[in-house]
């Protein structure tokens, strides 16, 4: 289920803490597998949770808790909008419709050719940059304006 | 540009290079210098936790607790492992100076946190970062590295025999986990759900152990303070409230952005550095320390000062320093909408009053902006708020409660009109032209 390249970064992850503290892993072991399938499947969940020797639900609690995690399915890439109040002020909200618009779906649908997954998210502490998105929980993009949005759809084909 | 602007700074000097946040220019800039100097002139504990003591550095990251005294509920003589970890999660809308910190002056931090470690007893530490950051976090790691290569961290620091390991943990999309004690749940890999005190961190934090959690920007100010000595990081602020702190602007202002100006310095100057209100409009209100914060009429904010007291005066709080400018564009209705779906959004769900309460606070304010409001829904939110406060493990119920609290005493002519005519008193059009989202061109 887990490739080796994904063990050996997620051995890495369980180093940081004290030898009967695997467990503490689990955030990094859920991101590693996530990165490595696209999404979270309980397959995937119930491999990290036996990797690290702990009760499947207790891994699942953690992967329906933390809202970065996909537990179905999300495009190629998935756009995560802030909308929140100081970027709200900034365009974030706008952003948010004109993204809607460019691509034809709404907040959590994915466009029909299975590419881009829009997402509207909680503050990302980086409101001064608004309007801000993320690329798969991974890339920041800044002062995102219709010019800017533009080019980066262009980019994620 | 790393900081947009400061009044006499400390935490953002010579930041501006692209390599600024390496080892090599952090050393140059008198980097690790601090520890250096604690360990190899034999300066005891105490004397560590005195010296912040005396600097009167208050908690950066909201609850603006002295540093120092914090420190000293720490039980130094304990056997055994004790940690130190570093809240660096930062969700609270509006702030967005832990961010900039790390990105540009991650080895602050580091050595702040070293420092700590030696003055608590600590041989451990943790930094949690906030999850949507991943760019940071992974610098983080590249300067931890740096560090361990260098010999400020590790075993037998500096010859000294003092001995401190120190590693990054990513978030993944959790504001509560802002909460210390849900943050300390969240690195032992279980959900983030805040812990009921009594027993405080100090005696059972981490894995049970005595374990003191500090803010990012809180850290980073200790090299400083232990380099001017805490007398002087004092007189860098005011009384009561020493040294610089960065804020975070945001909103409608010309230039977005941090700045690290000296406590106590007025708003009005503040607002000018970020370049004044957008398009030359009026304040209509200001949010001064994270959305948590109860909301300040202009005209009130205009007059005060950016330290704890002065806010606490105006009826708010300085929390993390994040200043959310609000100009006549804005419909504070919709403001407040947003804020309150945040808190639904990000309750944990443990305790009942704020599970369901956040619940009921969005699905009013929301009913009333859409022009559903009813005649007693003034009344039903306040009654909401008063059976959330105080009656939940951590502050997030609070935190729900405050911006509608305040937001409906200082605005509630423009709630009633909303419930009597079904729309904004600020016509649509102009919220969105407000909002520059359409016009921008940078």
């Amino acid at each position: 289920m887990l490739t080796s390249e994904s063990l050996k970064r997620i051995d890495r992850e369980i180093a940081k803490y004290p030898a009967d503290q695997k467990q503490s892993a689990v955030m990094a072991a859920l991101a590693i597998a996530q990165e490595q399938q696209g999404w979270l499947s309980s397959e995937a969940i119930e491999a990290v949770a036996n990797y690290l020797g702990m009760a499947p639900i207790a891994a699942y609690e953690v992967a329906s808790f933390y809202n970065m995690y996909d537990l179905k399915p999300v495009g190629k890439y998935k756009l995560s909008v802030c909308t929140n109040l100081p970027c709200m002020l900034t365009g974030g909200v706008d952003a948010g419709e004109y993204l809607k618009r460019k691509l034809g779906i709404g907040f959590n649908e994915t466009t029909p050719d299975g590419l881009i997954t829009l997402k509207e998210s909680e503050c990302m502490g980086a409101c001064g940059d608004a309007p801000v998105m993320i690329v798969n929980n991974r890339r920041m993009c800044s002062w995102m304006n219709p010019e800017q949005i533009d080019k980066l759809l262009a980019e994620l084909k | 540009m790393a900081i947009l602007g400061a009044i006499n700074p400390m935490l953002s000097v010579g930041l501006d290079g692209d390599n600024a946040w390496r080892l090599a220019d952090y050393v140059k800039r008198d980097g690790y210098s601090s520890l250096r100097r604690i360990l190899e002139s034999g300066i005891g504990q105490g004397d560590v936790i005195n010296e912040v003591k005396k600097s009167v550095l208050r908690g950066r990251g909201g609850a603006g607790f002295p540093t120092g005294l914090k420190w000293s509920f720490m039980p130094r003589s304990f056997p055994g492992d004790k940690y130190v970890v570093c809240n660096s999660d930062e969700g609270e809308p509006g702030t967005f100076k832990d961010r900039d910190i790390l990105r540009y002056n991650p080895h602050a931090v580091i050595e702040g946190m070293a420092i700590a470690a030696f003055a608590m007893g600590a041989t451990r530490g943790y930094n949690y970062i906030h999850g949507e950051v991943w760019e940071i976090y992974q610098r983080f790691e590249e300067a931890l590295d740096e560090a361990r290569a260098a010999g400020f961290l590790g075993r037998n620091i500096l010859g000294s025999g003092f001995d401190f390991d120190l590693f990054a943990h990513h978030g993944y999309g959790a504001y509560i986990c802002g909460e210390e004690t849900a943050l300390l749940e969240s690195i032992e890999g279980k959900k983030g759900q805040p812990r009921f005190k009594p027993p405080f961190p100090a005696s059972f934090g981490l894995y049970g152990k005595p374990t003191t959690i500090n803010n990012t920007e809180t850290f980073a100010s200790v090299p400083y303070i232990i380099n001017m000595g805490g007398e002087s990081y004092l007189e860098a602020g005011k009384p009561n409230n020493g040294g610089t702190k960065l804020f975070s602007v945001s909103g409608h202002v010309n230039r977005p952005g941090n700045y690290e100006v000296p406590l106590g310095t007025p708003f009005a100057a503040l607002l000018e550095m970020a370049g004044g209100m957008r398009g030359g409009r009026k304040l209509k209100g200001c949010i001064p320390g994270g959305s948590s914060a109860p909301v300040v009429p202009g005209p009130t904010m205009m007059d005060c000062t950016m330290d704890y007291d002065s806010i606490s005066k105006a009826g708010s709080m300085l929390g993390s320093g994040a200043v959310i400018v609000m100009d006549e564009t804005t419909c504070m209705v919709r403001a407040l909408e947003r804020l309150s779906y945040f808190y639904y959004e990000e309750s944990c769900g443990q305790c009942t009053p704020c599970r369901e309460g956040t619940s009921w606070l969005y699905k009013v304010v929301h009913r009333i902006e859409h022009g559903n409001g009813r005649a007693d829904d003034l009344d039903l939110l306040a009654s909401v708020t008063t059976n959330i406060m105080g009656r939940t493990i951590c502050a997030l119920g609070d935190a729900a409660s405050m911006p509608v609290q305040s937001f409906i005493k200082h605005f509630r002519d423009e709630f009633a009109y909303h419930i009597e005519n079904r729309k904004c008193l600020v016509p649509v059009d102009v919220q969105r032209a407000g909002s520059g989202f359409f016009t921008a061109t940078a």
